[in-house]
C-alpha cells in the first residue's frame, strides 16, 4: 500500500508550495465552473461559453503584452464580450452564427499577434503556452485572492439565481408571466459565465477553458436526474479531474522527456472527456426509482 | 351575479403595423370553462399573452377582479404552447411542479416535508404521480401536459390559461387532459381558458366559447357562436357549419359561391 502511495504521489508532492496553491485554487475554480456549467448546458449556451473563451484568449495575450497578469485580460475581455452579446440580443438569431464566426476568427488572430509581439519583447517563451493551455504551478500569489473571490462571487450568483434560471429554461414565458426579470437574469448569468471562463482559462488555458465548464456538467446531466444532484455531481467530477490532473502532471516530471512535466491541462481535459465517454457506457434509465451505479469518479462522491 | 374574474374591454393589438386583434371583449367568471377557439394564426396566443401582461395592448383594457393585473400576481396560472424540453434538462417531474410554487424566487430553499406532500398531492390530482421521479424531458407530450398543468395549478390560481394543450396529442391523452381540467374547474372553482384550433374535444365541457378569426372575436355559448352567419361575419367570407354526430366542422365555401347568400346572412336574413 505504502509503495502504491509512494508510486502515485511522487516524493515532495505534499511538501510543495505551488502544489498546495494549485490544489486549493483548482478546487474552488473547478467547483465554480462545474456548477455554472450545469446551467450553461441546460440553457443551451455552450457555444456562448466557447465564444467567450476565444475572446478571453485575446484579452489574456493582450494583458501579457502590456505586462498585466493574464487573469485580468481574460476577465476584462470575457465580461466585455458578454455585455456585447447581451446587447445585440439573443433574439437576433439570423446571421448571428456567421457574425460570431468572423468575430471569433478575428479575436484569435489578434491573440496570435499579441503573443508574437509579447514574446519578441520579453524572452519568456513559455508565456504563449501558459495563455493558450494554462499553467497551475505558476499562479502568481498576488492574484490568488482575486481568483478565489471572483470564483465565489460567480458561484454565489448562480446559486442565488438557480431556481429562476431553471424556470426560465423550462419556459421564459412562464417566468416572465410570474414577474421574473428574464432579460436581467440572463445578463447576470452570462456575466457569471464570463467570470468562470476567465477562471478556467487560468488553470487549463484560454483555449481549453470550456472543457472544465461543459465537460463535468454534461457528464453530470447524463447520470443525475435532479438539479441539486446534477450540480453536486458536476462539482465532484470537476474537482476530481483537477486533482488527478495535478497529481499526474507532478508525476510526469519523471516521464519522458525526463525533467519537463507534462501540462496539467492535458490530464484534466483527458480525464473529463474520459468521464463523459464512460457516462455513455450505461443505458439511460427509464423512470426507475433508484439511480444505478456508474463507474466514473464523479459518482463516487455524489450523495446517495 | 358574481363579479367577473377576468374582463377584456375592446382589446386591440398591433404588431409591426399589422392588426393582430381588434376590439375583443369578453368576461370569465370563477369556475367557468371557456374554449378559445380559432384557426392557426388567428391571434389566440397573442390574446393569452395580453391577459398575462406579456403583450402590451394598443387599445382597450384587461381587468382581473376589476383591477389591472399586478406583476407577480399568482392568480393566473399559465401552460404555454409547445414546450421543447430537452431530455438532458435536469428537472424531474416533481422538480417542475415544485418550481410552480416558487420558481420565480431568488435564493436557496430548504427541502420540506410539507412541500413534498403538496407536490405529491398535485401530481395525484392530475394523474401524474406514476412518473414523479422521471426526467420531464423524457416524457410523452400528454404526460408533459399533465405535469405542466400541475406546475400551473400548485400556486392555487383562480384562472388557468392553456395555449393549445391538446395539439399533437393522441385521442386518449386528449380526453384525459380535458377531463382532468373539467374536474378541477368544477371542484376547485378554477376558471379555465383553453385555446384550441379544434373545438370538438371540448364540446362536452365548454361553458362558453370565444371564437377568434381574422383578429376579431365572437363570444357566447357554442349554440350562439358556432353558426354560419356569426362565423362568416368573423372570417369575412362565407363559411359553413356542419354538425355530424354531435361534432362540428367549420368549412370555407368554395370561392365565388354564396357571396349573395353570405351578404343576406350578414343582413340578418335567416334561412
Amino acid at each position: 500500500m505504502r509503495h502504491l502511495i509512494r508510486y502515485v504521489f511522487e516524493p515532495g508532492f505534499f511538501g510543495s508550495g505551488p502544489v498546495h496553491v494549485a490544489l486549493a485554487v483548482g478546487t474552488v475554480i473547478a467547483v465554480t465552473s462545474a456548477v455554472v456549467g450545469v446551467f450553461t448546458v441546460t440553457r443551451g449556451q455552450s457555444f456562448a461559453g466557447h465564444s467567450l473563451a476565444d475572446i478571453a484568449t485575446t484579452g489574456g495575450s493582450g494583458a501579457f503584452l502590456i505586462g498585466v497578469n493574464q487573469f485580468w485580460g481574460y476577465l476584462a475581455f470575457g465580461a466585455g464580450a458578454a455585455a456585447f452579446m447581451e446587447m445585440i440580443g439573443i433574439q437576433r438569431r439570423r446571421g448571428r452564427d456567421v457574425t460570431t464566426g468572423v468575430v471569433l476568427g478575428a479575436a484569435l488572430g489578434l491573440a496570435a499577434l499579441f503573443l508574437y509581439l509579447g514574446t519578441q519583447y520579453s524572452s519568456t517563451t513559455g508565456a504563449s503556452f501558459t495563455i493558450l493551455f494554462g499553467s497551475m504551478f505558476v499562479l502568481t500569489s498576488s492574484t490568488i485572492p482575486a481568483l478565489v473571490g471572483s470564483a465565489l462571487l460567480a458561484l454565489a450568483t448562480v446559486v442565488v439565481l438557480a431556481r429562476v434560471l431553471l424556470l426560465s429554461s423550462l419556459s421564459p414565458d412562464i417566468a416572465a408571466a410570474r414577474g421574473v426579470p428574464v432579460r436581467a437574469v440572463g445578463a447576470a448569468y452570462l456575466m457569471a459565465l464570463a467570470v468562470s471562463v476567465a477562471l478556467s482559462a487560468v488553470i487549463i488555458g484560454a483555449v481549453l477553458s470550456t472543457a472544465l465548464l461543459i465537460g463535468p456538467a454534461a457528464t453530470a446531466l447524463r447520470v443525475a436526474k435532479g438539479p441539486v444532484r446534477a450540480m453536486l455531481t458536476a462539482a465532484c467530477i470537476g474537482v476530481v479531474a483537477t486533482w488527478l490532473g495535478i497529481v499526474l502532471a507532478y508525476d510526469s516530471f519523471y516521464w519522458p522527456p525526463a525533467g519537463r512535466g507534462w501540462p496539467v491541462s492535458f490530464f484534466v481535459v483527458t480525464l473529463i472527456a474520459g468521464c463523459y465517454l464512460v457516462s455513455y457506457l450505461r443505458p439511460r434509465r427509464e423512470n426507475s426509482e433508484a439511480p444505478a451505479e456508474t463507474p466514473d469518479a464523479g459518482q463516487v462522491c455524489s450523495p446517495a | 351575479m358574481p363579479a367577473d374574474l377576468l374582463r377584456l374591454d375592446g382589446v386591440g393589438v398591433r404588431l409591426g403595423g399589422r392588426e393582430i386583434l381588434r376590439d375583443v371583449s369578453f368576461t370569465i367568471r370563477a369556475g367557468e370553462f371557456t374554449g378559445l377557439i380559432g384557426p392557426n394564426g388567428a391571434g389566440k396566443t397573442t390574446l393569452l399573452r395580453v391577459i398575462l401582461g406579456l403583450q402590451p395592448v394598443t387599445g382597450g383594457s384587461v381587468l382581473i377582479d376589476g383591477a389591472p393585473r399586478a406583476p407577480r400576481d399568482a392568480s393566473i396560472g399559465y401552460v404555454p404552447q409547445k414546450l421543447a424540453i430537452e431530455p438532458d434538462m435536469p428537472l424531474r417531474v416533481k422538480d417542475v411542479v415544485s418550481l410552480g410554487l416558487d420558481g420565480h424566487k431568488f435564493g436557496l430553499r430548504l427541502p420540506s416535508r410539507a412541500r413534498r406532500e403538496l407536490v405529491s398531492d398535485m401530481l395525484t390530482a392530475v394523474g401524474a404521480q406514476r412518473y414523479a421521479d422521471a426526467r420531464v424531458g423524457e416524457l410523452s407530450g400528454g404526460e408533459q401536459q399533465r405535469v405542466m398543468i400541475a406546475h400551473a395549478l400548485i400556486s392555487r390560481p383562480r384562472l388557468l390559461l392553456l395555449d393549445e394543450p391538446l395539439a399533437n396529442l393522441d385521442i386518449s391523452s386528449e380526453q384525459g387532459i380535458v377531463s382532468v381540467l373539467a374536474r378541477l374547474a368544477r371542484a376547485e372553482r378554477i376558471a379555465v381558458l383553453l385555446s384550441a384550433h379544434d373545438m370538438n374535444p371540448l364540446m362536452p365541457v365548454m361553458d362558453r366559447i370565444v371564437y377568434v378569426a381574422s383578429g376579431r372575436a365572437a363570444v357566447g355559448s357554442t349554440d350562439e357562436v358556432v353558426r354560419p352567419e356569426v362565423l362568416s361575419r368573423l372570417y369575412g367570407q362565407h363559411v359553413d357549419v356542419i354538425r355530424v354526430h354531435g361534432r362540428v366542422l367549420v368549412v370555407a365555401a368554395p370561392e365565388g359561391v354564396d357571396e349573395v347568400e353570405a351578404a343576406a346572412e350578414d343582413a340578418g336574413v335567416v334561412r
